[in-house]
């Protein structure tokens, strides 16, 4: 008899449980992987494909799946890698050649007396930052602007151009003293 | 009240500096003579740059507008002298990144000729919004070095209520005394100017705050003040020590009180203005002039004759030392600022701008010396003004950890130079925290710009696909209009079969096949061969 009833009250509490689970996995249920767009938070948005993937949130669920190593992004360059070891908890990585660290931020410009209007590069440009119709003169918008350059191979006539981003006062970061690392180690 | 009777406090740290104020104090200030040749960057304050209001070609008289202010934190710079704008373009301007920037070049025509001014006799009968505007439009922007605009600075909003005005007197720097010149020469347009802006901000009393190195400036202050039977505005003489002129740091000496990290002054009740700022608030408001002009210290062992020097904004540096007596023949480096905070420029040939107070020339070249490792003896820590721990600082940013070195409040940082100062390794301490601030403040930008590029990316994603769906949709829709259409067709020709024809091209061909078939049969008439007649018509039969 006792022991029926200590079966009866575990298989009760059980089931109490079991259906307190299943109400919280439902009433507070997480639409998509958060962890995805935190990693996705701290790419450089560029949509520019350098680390293989066919854009900032393809690459971030690559790396949340462990498909992708957290040092494949040029544009973010050691910066981001950083954040996303800090982020995830891992060992950060050193660059590695293919994926190297951009010295400067560039942006593109087109050659507006060649340009013949042929929309291609609008179609490439990940975040709408060309301006122009067909047969009509095309043009960048600066500001918008990322720097990806994935309008340069579909140009047929080879008229859009890389430069660097402008430095203005504003803009500009006082150097790393170069007086040799004399830190030691912080903690 | 007489002068010592003040209570004051101590705030953290700081440093007893040899002054070297006296070299450039002994002649009065000096008026430099016109130039050729102005230069006036549209940007000397932090905020956005004006709208240029000129082109190349026009005259302008001296205190003209060149540009109008662009948003709130914002001012506008006016011409310093009457002449022709003769380029506008990007400039060499005095800045440590030694890059160019806008600026409107004007060619002087030695006359001098003002715009119609329209003093203010009865600053009272205005209201302080009116005021505030007038400190707008005369471009003024703080000038003991920081340039943030002034009117911004003295609307305090509604909520907060001002106690206390201080007005900086401090000068703490060794080798600066254009300040202490200033008070000297326009003490009577310091408390004209104090009055003004207590009035504005309508604060209960204004304290003139002044080290106690600079007696002759105190005496001045003092003697209008009681001339003047002012009961509310007060000198107070505090203590000589490195950095006392920091606001927060003079806030503490005078009240006791202490700036949140993340807060203005006017959340306890004060507001800090600088000395050269009240009396440009003075002449702008009571003599309707705009800021063109400033107070220059010129020194240093570089220079044969130190001095201080009322020069119009756009003056070449190079101009003020030659009238200066020239370089010494010794002279190494020349640093705009002073020997603790100011920075080294490349060239000479460089514009006076509104928040250049001083002219350092030394005689030792950059200083060389390898840094050795940090012994963490902690003097730094013991010197902080701003209490912070530079040797924390100092690690997290060599080594980039920009989150941590913000926990440890790199942006109470005031860039003082105590720690760089008694550092016995000789490690350059704040441009660790220059170069952190600057890389944490593009992060920011990045940051910025990368959710802004996120937005249209998903927004041009969305519209792509539902370009897709559309087109797929009229797709559909074709394929559905033309199927129904078959249909129709076929049902259309079931129903009209049986009375004629069911369709043309059939009976095209079949009325081709009837007149081959009447040829064949005209031609087996000719023919007498029956047999090959019969075998025709049967082959004609079954191929039918």
């Amino acid at each position: 008899m006792s022991i029926l009833t200590a079966v009866l009250t575990l298989a009760l509490i059980a089931a109490l449980f079991g259906l307190l689970l299943g109400y919280a996995s439902v009433k507070f249920h997480v639409e998509g992987d958060p962890v995805v767009d935190k990693i996705d938070a701290l790419l450089p948005q560029t949509q520019c494909g350098q680390c293989t993937y066919a854009g900032c949130r393809p690459y971030a669920e690559a790396i949340a799946n462990g498909e992708a190593g957290i040092n494949q992004c040029p544009p973010g360059g050691e910066v981001t890698m950083l954040a996303l070891s800090d982020l995830l908890g891992v060992e950060p990585l050193a660059l590695d050649a293919e994926h190297a660290d951009m010295p400067e931020k560039t942006l593109v410009y087109i050659d507006e007396d060649i340009c013949i209007g042929c929309t291609l590069c609008i179609q490439a440009c990940p975040v709408d930052a060309i301006l122009g119709a067909a047969k009509q003169m095309h043009t960048i918008i600066e500001s918008e602007c990322t720097g990806c350059d994935l309008c340069i191979p579909p140009c047929p006539v080879d008229c859009i151009y890389i430069k660097p981003v402008k430095v203005e006062p504003d803009t500009w970061r006082w150097p790393l003293p170069d007086h040799g690392n004399t830190a030691p180690q912080a903690g | 009240m007489s002068l010592n009777s003040r209570h004051l406090w101590h705030f953290h740290g700081g440093l007893k500096l040899p002054s070297n104020k006296a070299i450039s104090t002994s002649k009065p200030i000096t008026k430099a003579l016109l130039p050729k040749r102005l230069v006036i960057p549209v940007r000397q304050h932090i905020g956005e740059a004006g709208k240029l209001q000129v082109e190349v070609g026009d005259y302008v008289l001296k205190g003209q507008v060149l540009t109008r202010a662009s948003s709130y934190v914002s001012a506008p710079i006016h011409a310093p002298s009457s002449g022709k704008v003769v380029e506008i373009d990007e400039l060499p301007a005095p800045h440590p990144s030694a890059l160019n920037t806008l600026s409107v070049v004007i060619e002087t025509d030695g006359e001098d000729k003002w715009i119609d001014l329209t003093p203010l006799n009865h600053p009272n009968t205005k209201s302080p919004t009116e005021l505030r505007q007038l400190i707008r439009q005369a471009g003024i922007v703080g000038l003991g070095g920081a340039t943030f605009p002034t009117a911004v600075k003295v609307n305090v909003g509604p909520q907060a209520e001002i106690e206390t005005l201080i007005i900086n007197g401090a000068e703490c720097e060794p080798s600066i005394s254009c300040d202490d010149m200033l008070m000297r020469s326009y003490a009577r347009e310091v408390v004209s100017g104090c009055g003004l802006i207590q009035y504005i901000v309508s604060a209960k009393h204004c304290l003139i705050a002044v080290e106690d190195n600079k007696p002759e400036a105190i005496a001045a202050l003092h003697a209008i003040i009681t001339e003047k039977a002012l009961h509310t505005i007060e000198v107070v003489a505090i203590p000589t020590i490195y950095p006392t002129g920091g606001e927060k740091q003079l806030i503490k000496v005078l009240t006791h009180k202490e700036v949140p990290s993340d807060g203005f002054p006017s959340d306890i009740g004060v507001l800090v203005q600088n000395v050269g700022t009240a009396v440009a608030v003075h002449k702008a408001i009571r003599l309707g002039e705009p800021l063109i002009s400033r107070i220059v210290t010129i020194t240093g062992e570089g220079v044969l004759q130190p001095q201080n020097m009322e020069a119009l904004i756009g003056t070449s540096m190079s101009e003020l030392i030659e009238q200066s007596g020239g370089y010494h023949k010794d002279a190494a480096k020349l640093i705009m600022g002073g020997p603790m905070m100011g920075f080294t420029l490349q060239t000479d040939h460089l514009p006076i701008t509104k928040g250049c107070n001083c002219l350092l020339v030394e005689n030792t070249a950059e200083q060389t010396a390898e840094a050795m490792p940090c012994i963490r003896c902690g003097a730094c820590a013991t010197a902080c003004p701003a209490q912070l721990l530079p040797q924390q600082l100092y690690w997290h940013a060599s080594s980039k950890n920009f989150d941590q070195v913000q926990d440890y409040h790199l942006f109470d940082c005031i860039e003082c130079g105590c720690c760089n100062y008694v550092c016995p390794s000789q490690i350059p301490l704040v441009q660790y925290y220059r170069f952190a601030k600057t890389e944490i403040w593009n992060m920011e930008r990045d940051r910025i710009k990368s959710d802004h590029a996120r937005i249209r990316h998903d927004f041009r994603q969305e519209r792509l696909d539902r370009e897709k769906k559309e087109r797929d949709e009229k797709l559909r829709k074709k394929k559905e209009l033309l199927a129904k259409k078959k249909l129709a067709d076929a049902a259309a020709k079931e129903s009209d079969g049986k009375t004629t024809e069911i369709d043309p091209k059939k009976a095209a061909i079949e009325a081709a096949m009837q007149r081959v078939k009447e040829k064949k049969a005209a031609q087996q008439t000719e023919k007498t061969d029956a047999t090959s007649a019969t075998e025709s018509s049967d082959e004609q039969n079954t191929q039918k």
